[in-house]
């Protein structure tokens, strides 16, 4: 009977395929949206993700999230060394410098300081130039999308020198660098050149990054940190997960993704759910039919729900791989953030679901109670 | 569909008597208070197995109720129904879903073919229904619609064919399964006058037989002659029972 349901579904072909593309636009809407929010909160934590070595971030207590900086001061450092556990720990400067370039022009940059002795936290991705050059007196490396902005046409050269706080720097290298949320250039230099590069302050030291000793799990070794220092410690994925929740939670991202989920959500019910119904309503006589013939109403229910988990089925598959298709073919293009967990997936698979299941109700409604005698109205 | 096999019947339970339907005092009442319709005034009737039963009339005066109760798709308000030994009054909703699927075979005014299912798909429906495996039903429903002379259309849309045809695909639906009660509705109405005869012919033949009972709903009185009996009805009663040219 589920073949009967299939066929009696393909067999009108408008219907059947305005019923698909509701699917499709909501599964399309809500896993577009989805992921380019996605993306945005996978851009909050950039700077956390490329900086790869050290498990440990060391801040002050209060601060909420990576671009919010409380200053400490350079002792912390020491502290934190001193804390049982902790086999490293290097300074670890960001903030945001204004640059002068030779064209005279002004641009915001974010300003990142490696520790001077072991440069850890520097960009993994340099194409151009060498981290040892970033030894040199001045030396900065920035990465390919900020030269781009800054320079926008011309190929890259190393060598430029701009200025920082009225201080000379030359550029010594290119990187690749995830975006960061406000698409500033960064700019990489040691942490001793990036405080007299930074507009001056009391307090420069803006994170500690630490190690834990082998064996030893970082969240523990964080719990000893606080515990010691007072200051707040975290582990890099509790620090993205924070920052995250601070996005969330304090600015308006979420919210408006959400309408835009809701109006896909909403608008591709009604396509598929009125679609559906007028594909039952058209087909009543012929359920009612086989209702006289003997089927079951169990046996039409589970017919209607075949046909929707069909429709279902190719218009999440269809939208979702629309969606996919549309963050691939954008990615060099656009600067437009798209990430596409495995997470957004699922999500859009319940939100199909519901959408079938809705669109279903109506129809199965319908078919239930339709009466058998109906057949024998003219 | 190029190659068919024969499908054979399922062995019958011996006849508890010679009457496959019975009928009595049977009501049926439609709303309540100021708009309370009365369709069925107390209708008393008999159906013997091999008999073709032509139930006549002018509309509004209870024939297609009548027939929708015999047939198990509707309730009385009150009254006796035994259909093939049972009795349906007393049978559940489900019960009477699978009476229906087990025994009646339906040929319906507007055939109600399923419109992307091919002719040979069409008439495997009840077979289908009644939980045989597609490729055997399919391959049942093809004997019985060359049977009915559409060797050439088993792959045929119902809309690719002529009323005719179709409705030979409805009566190839309707018998496929065997059923020991054949209920049609107004078979002809939609017919020319030659495809009215030849589907009026096609039913006494593969119909009427000794374990089964043929009930005709009509208005056409070209196919009185076909008839063993016709009662003719007015105003939710049975107002004359005469036997036709079949019955003498």
């Amino acid at each position: 009977m589920l073949w009967i349901a299939w066929k009696m579904l393909v067999g009108n072909r408008v219907k059947y395929l305005g019923i698909i593309f509701g699917v499709l636009f909501a599964a399309l809407l809500i896993a577009q949206q989805s992921s380019i929010f996605c993306g945005l909160m996978f851009l909050t934590v950039s700077q956390i993700r490329d900086v790869e070595g050290p498990a440990i971030w060391v801040m002050d207590k209060n601060v909420e999230f990576i671009d919010d900086i409380k200053p400490l001061p350079d002792t912390d450092l020491f502290r934190v060394k001193g804390v049982p556990g902790v086999d490293w720990a290097v300074r670890f400067y960001k903030g945001l410098a204004r640059a002068r370039m030779e064209e005279g022009d002004f641009h915001q940059m974010i300003l990142l300081g490696l520790d001077d002795a072991t440069l850890i936290g520097a960009p993994e991705g340099l194409f151009m130039g060498a981290l040892s050059d970033l030894r040199k007196p001045d030396a900065v490396i920035m990465d390919d999308a900020g030269y781009k902005q800054i320079w926008p046409g011309e190929p890259f050269r190393l060598g430029r020198t701009f200025e920082m706080n009225d201080r000379r720097a030359v550029l010594v290298g290119i990187t690749k660098a995830s975006r960061t949320f406000q698409t500033f250039p960064i700019v990489y230099t040691r942490y001793s050149s990036a405080v007299l590069y930074a507009p001056r302050e009391r307090k420069v030291l803006s994170f500690v990054l630490a190690q834990p000793r082998p064996g030893l799990a970082a969240e523990e070794v964080c719990q000893e940190i606080t515990r010691q220092t007072g200051l707040q410690a975290l582990t890099r994925d509790e620090f993205m997960e924070k920052t995250i929740r601070h996005f969330l939670a304090k600015t308006g991202i979420p919210v408006n993704f959400a309408i835009t989920v809701l109006l896909g959500f909403i608008v591709g019910t009604a396509i598929a759910g009125q679609t559906f119904y007028l594909f039952t309503v058209e087909n009543i006589r012929q359920f009612g039919a086989l209702k006289a013939m003997g089927t079951s109403n169990w046996t039409i229910l589970m017919m209607v729900l075949a046909q929707g988990a069909q429709v279902g089925v190719i218009g999440y598959g269809l939208g979702v791989g629309l969606a996919a298709l549309f963050g691939w073919s954008s990615r060099g293009l656009t600067k437009l953030a798209f990430f596409m967990p495995w997470q957004v997936l699922v999500m859009t698979a319940i939100a199909v679901f519901l959408i079938v299941l809705l669109a279903s109700l109506l129809s199965i409604r319908r078919v239930l109670v339709v009466d058998p005698a109906i057949v024998f109205r003219g | 569909m190029e190659r068919c096999s024969p499908m054979q019947p399922l062995p019958r339970e011996p006849l508890p008597d010679d009457v496959a339907v019975r009928v009595r005092g049977v009501t049926k009442e439609f709303g309540s208070g100021g708009s309370l319709t009365k369709a069925l005034r107390g209708v008393d009737l008999d159906v013997p197995y091999g008999e073709m039963l032509l139930l006549a009339g002018p509309s509004g005066c209870g024939k297609t109720t009548l027939v929708s109760i015999v047939a198990g798709t509707l309730e009385p308000t009150a009254g006796e129904v035994v259909v093939l030994g049972q009795d349906l009054v007393a049978m559940s909703s489900g019960g009477r879903v699978r009476f229906r699927r087990d025994n009646v075979g339906f040929v319906f005014q507007a055939y109600n073919l399923l419109p992307s299912l091919t002719a040979a798909e069409n008439a495997a429906v009840p077979l289908m229904i009644a939980g045989h495996p597609r490729a055997q039903a399919v391959e049942a429903a093809c004997e019985v619609l060359e049977h009915l002379g559409l060797g050439d259309r088993l792959s045929r849309l119902p809309a690719e064919m002529s009323g005719g045809q179709q409705q030979r695909v409805a009566i190839a639906r309707a018998i496929v399964h065997h059923p020991r009660l054949l209920v049609c509705d107004e078979p002809t109405s939609a017919l020319d006058a030659e495809n009215g005869r030849i589907t009026m012919e096609l039913i006494a033949e593969l119909a009427v037989q000794p374990d089964r009972a043929v009930i005709v709903v009509t208005h056409d009185s070209r196919v009185f002659s076909f008839a063993d009996r016709i009662a003719t009805m007015e105003d939710g009663r049975i107002e004359s029972v005469a036997i036709g040219e079949h019955g003498g």
